[in-house]
């Protein structure tokens, strides 16, 4: 599905990423980790193409990108759920934000900045996703919510994948989530520090890779933690 | 004065308070208010060139500010300095030259606006540049209001930013030229700003927003012209202390009322 090689970008003559190479197959989850800083959202930038770089980056087949970006915020901008829906063309309730599991209709004519983190990320969700993308792209999209509705949106996000056969790709900090909801991994800090399958990020050996020293895992009511 | 003799007056104001209300509630929104005050008296050299010169005012003013509108949006690509502070540091220099340039009989007019001296022209040029800045603002509108959201997310649907900017300058240096003669230089930028400020409280959604912003911008406008007809005093002042008072009443409203869109 996915294709990178060598892709370099510069910012001001800076390197941002420097020589990333990965493979992605058609319908997999690919999580991407690394430190703030690290070029994970200038990596999603590339993909867009929305950033100028070098290297390559194909996508095979005709390619439709679904994409949600890091620190959204609709601030004190009066605009209904509605309008913001009907931008990208999805004015109706019906199979827009009932995949999303956002079924109150009266969400419609909430102003978007008085959504709570969770509903917030499902509207923005429902954006990326209703005309219907084949690759989506979402930026730590857990941020601003608490762990009983990241499970939920991480396991809605998987249901997605399987049922209209879509590539993932997620920014996340939270170890657990990737190892449960994602095939593959990209550790980025500018290089490329691993790549491989998320089964391994619980060994000690690469999240000492990926965060530089001794981590440890300990498990908590709601499932495994990296602390 | 006549009813007849206003009615240019009033066909000027109602148009260009429609449509600087409406421009001016994305200016609101982009927190960009100084800058739609600042760039009216960017007008002023131009208009002192029309009097100088003896041409139209209007379109000397349009041309200053056409001319400055293209420089602070190229600035602002080039330099990545909000459109604030590109405006904030032209603008003086723009006033300081319009006052220095203007004769002394015509400058109080130019700053502060005289409904006697609108005519029916200038109430149809009023009339046409607001319809087409409404027409192309709508066009524009939510894909401005994508870009504050988010840029990234706005250049990933394939809108291009700095065109839409460009664009909405402009038409904001359109609305604002067919304002100065009947509000003054110095006061029309109050017309893009203080309508869209009340119709932000009241409104849940951008529809209700964008049309109570024309609204208030109408009314503050013809409120402004009867007022200045009645009492003899300027124009320009007159529609900016009953904009400012919808603004408190509605602010009063809302608070007696505890109101929250």
């Amino acid at each position: 599905m996915l294709k990178v090689s060598n892709l370099t970008v510069r910012i001001q003559n800076q390197p941002i990423l420097d020589d990333i190479s990965f493979k992605l197959k058609k319908g997999t989850t690919l999580a991407i980790v690394g430190p703030n800083g690290a070029g994970k959202s200038v990596l999603f930038k590339a993909l867009l193409n929305l950033i100028p770089y070098t290297g390559n980056i194909e996508w095979s087949g005709k390619v439709k990108i679904g994409y949600v970006p890091q620190n959204l915020t609709a601030g004190d901008i009066p605009i209904s759920v509605r309008e913001f829906l009907a931008f990208k063309g999805c004015p109706g309730i019906e199979g827009c934000l009932d995949t999303v599991g956002l079924v109150d209709e009266s969400i419609m004519d909430k102003r978007l900045g008085t959504l709570s983190g969770g509903q917030f990320q499902r509207v923005l969700i429902a954006w990326a996703i209703h005309d219907g993308p084949n690759v989506l792209l979402f930026d730590e999209p857990t941020s601003a919510v608490d762990i009983d509705n990241e499970e939920a949106i991480y396991e809605m996000l998987n249901r997605l994948e399987k049922e209209n056969e879509i590539t993932v790709l997620i920014i996340s900090h939270d170890i657990h989530l990737i190892r449960d909801y994602s095939e593959y991994m990209l550790a980025l800090n500018r290089k490329m520090i691993f790549f491989g399958e998320s089964e391994r990020v619980v060994e000690p050996a690469i999240l000492k890779m990926i965060y530089g020293n001794e981590v440890l895992l300990v498990r908590h009511a709601k499932g495994d933690r990296n602390v | 004065m006549m009813m007849a003799v206003l009615i240019p007056g009033l066909l000027t104001v109602i148009s260009v308070g429609l449509s600087a209300g409406y421009l001016g509630s994305l200016m609101v929104l982009k927190k960009m208010s100084l800058v739609g005050d600042a760039l009216s008296h960017v007008a002023l050299p131009g208009l002192a060139l029309g009097i100088l010169l003896n041409f139209n005012p209007f379109i000397g003013a349009f041309a200053i500010l056409f001319g400055s509108a293209a420089i602070i949006w190229r600035l602002e690509r080039i330099t990545r300095l909000s459109f604030e502070t590109i405006v904030g540091a032209i603008f003086t220099l723009a006033l300081a030259v319009g006052i220095l340039i203007i004769p002394e009989v015509d400058l109080l007019e130019a700053l502060f606006g005289n409904i006697a001296s609108v005519t029916y022209i200038d109430g149809l040029v009023a009339i046409i540049v607001s319809a087409m800045a409404i027409f192309l603002t709508r066009i524009i509108y939510s894909k401005f209001v994508m870009g504050m959201i988010s840029e990234e997310l706005a250049k990933s649907t394939g809108i291009n930013i700095d065109r839409i900017n460009l664009i909405y300058l402009l038409l904001v240096s359109l609305t604002v030229a067919s304002g100065i003669k009947i509000v003054g230089s110095l006061l029309v930028g109050f017309l893009v700003v203080v309508p869209a400020a009340t119709a932000k409280t009241l409104s849940p959604n951008l529809q209700r927003y964008s049309i109570l912003s024309s609204f208030f911008g109408a009314v503050s406008g013809t409120s402004g012209v009867l007022l200045s007809n009645f009492t003899g005093l300027p124009t320009g002042p007159l529609v900016v202390v009953s904009g400012v008072t919808v603004f408190v009443a509605v602010a009063l409203i809302r608070w007696a009322t505890k109101y929250t869109p």
